[in-house]
């Protein structure tokens, strides 16, 4: 592929496809970890940025992104993390929000600043969509969810954390 | 023959980004000690949670402390290939978990002094340091509010936790100068506006610790000796057992690799 645009867009779409092996209806364009693809002189470089400073997922992301371009021949491309500008809950996408409630994970509330962080108090059910729910553990299954339920229909339920 | 030690090219910023590093290490081996032995599957991934928090920013340092270094280091390489002295991490963090209100007391008394200061170093004119505090500064925030909320569960609960949470305080308090102490290094990086200074924070920290304190019904401790010594790589004898078992695999089998 010659034309550089059409390559960084070519790029772009196939590492922006790779899923959050901790959350696979996610996709990483979906949740703002894609930050950049740049090419020149042919060379691909692939920008993306944690989203919790420990996140064990990143180093799988950035395999999967190699081979998912190896594989669409567009490789070998240069995968890196970069910090600055450090990640929210805001980079996440429209689309990324509906998934994750489909999936069943209450999305993380918007505008994600240090007071939402604490502020947030009404989270909706991701199952019934009742707003009558309580937090059961500020610290859930991976870095960054917590633990919800429902009184409404007694179920418990994942909460990306506004961050 | 893989090398099992490393003599770190030490500049004020390496030197200031390993102890920074090595605080959050250190710390977040102490949390990850709890696996499996915490009172309830919630605290079992709360305190895995904060250890992954802190292993997480310990990397970033790290990271950037090789950048600065330019001796072609990584992370794995300040973590497992250097000695004792050569750690200068707070005394605080290295204390041994003891029981629960021991280790609540710890994170208290370290997250709320880490908190603040992660929010003034957002406004470093280094763009690395700058995003690594930025991302830090919402993990600690989490930090703070938990083990605060503990520690007032467990002081303002029955006459044995009571008692215990006290003895924790009092036991770890001697520990807590340490967390304003500077040295030339570090002064100069401050003079430079690079870093903040931990002392202008002292207030926002003493705030914190007595409000939850009196919240606790426990009694700040008046005894204001203090034991230093970390930042220089004079350690407790609480070390050393810690980096046998952190360090184990790459001393027994240098330079292997997964």
């Amino acid at each position: 592929m010659a034309d550089p645009a059409a390559l960084r867009e070519e790029v772009w779409r196939v590492a922006g496809a790779v899923t959050d092996p901790e959350i696979p209806v996610l996709s990483i364009a979906d949740l703002g970890v894609l930050r950049e693809v740049r090419v020149a002189d042919g060379r691909v470089e692939v920008l993306i940025t944690p989203t919790y400073s420990g996140c064990p997922a990143m180093t799988m992301i950035a395999l999967e992104i190699e081979l998912a371009l190896a594989k669409a021949g567009l490789g070998p491309a240069v995968v890196k993390t970069v910090l600055a500008p450090a990640w929210t809950t805001d980079f996440m996408s429209e689309d990324g929000r509906r998934k994750l409630k489909d999936y069943g994970i209450a999305p993380p509330a918007k505008a994600a600043g240090r007071r939402a962080l604490f502020g947030v108090e009404v989270v909706e059910c991701p199952q019934c969509g009742s707003s009558d729910t309580a937090e059961i553990a500020p610290f859930g299954s991976t870095s960054c969810k917590s633990l919800w339920q429902c009184k409404a229909c007694r179920e418990p339920f994942d909460y990306f954390k506004c961050h | 023959m893989a090398t099992t030690s490393i003599t770190v090219r030490e500049t004020p910023l390496v030197c200031y980004l390993l102890r920074r590093a090595d605080d959050a290490l250190i710390l977040g081996h102490r949390l990850s000690q709890w696996c499996g032995h915490a009172p309830t599957m919630e605290e079992e991934m709360a305190l895995a949670n904060m250890g992954l928090d802190l292993l997480g920013q310990a990397r970033s340092l790290y990271t950037y402390a090789a950048e600065v270094e330019g001796q072609g280091r990584t992370e794995d390489d300040f973590a497992y290939l250097r000695g004792e002295r050569s750690y200068g991490n707070l005394l605080l963090v290295e204390q041994p978990n003891g029981d629960f209100a021991q280790t609540m007391a710890r994170q208290l008394f370290y997250s709320a002094f880490i908190d603040p200061y992660w929010r003034a170093l957002m406004a470093s004119p280094d763009a690395t340091l700058s995003a690594i505090a930025a991302k830090a500064e919402k993990e600690s925030a989490y930090h703070v509010r938990h083990c605060a909320e503990w520690l007032i569960r467990l002081g303002d609960g029955t006459a044995e936790s009571h008692a215990r949470a006290q003895a924790a305080v009092d036991g770890l308090w001697a520990f807590t100068g340490e967390l304003f102490e500077v040295d030339e290094g570090e002064e100069g990086l401050i003079a430079d506006g690079m870093v903040p200074d931990p002392g202008s924070l002292r207030a926002v920290w003493t705030a914190t610790v007595t409000g939850v304190l009196a919240q606790a019904t426990l009694i700040v401790p008046q005894n204001g000796w203090m034991q230093k010594g970390g930042r220089e790589g004079r350690h407790s004898e609480h070390l050393g057992p810690l980096l046998t078992e952190l360090q184990y695999l790459q001393r027994t089998f240098p330079g292997a690799s997964w």
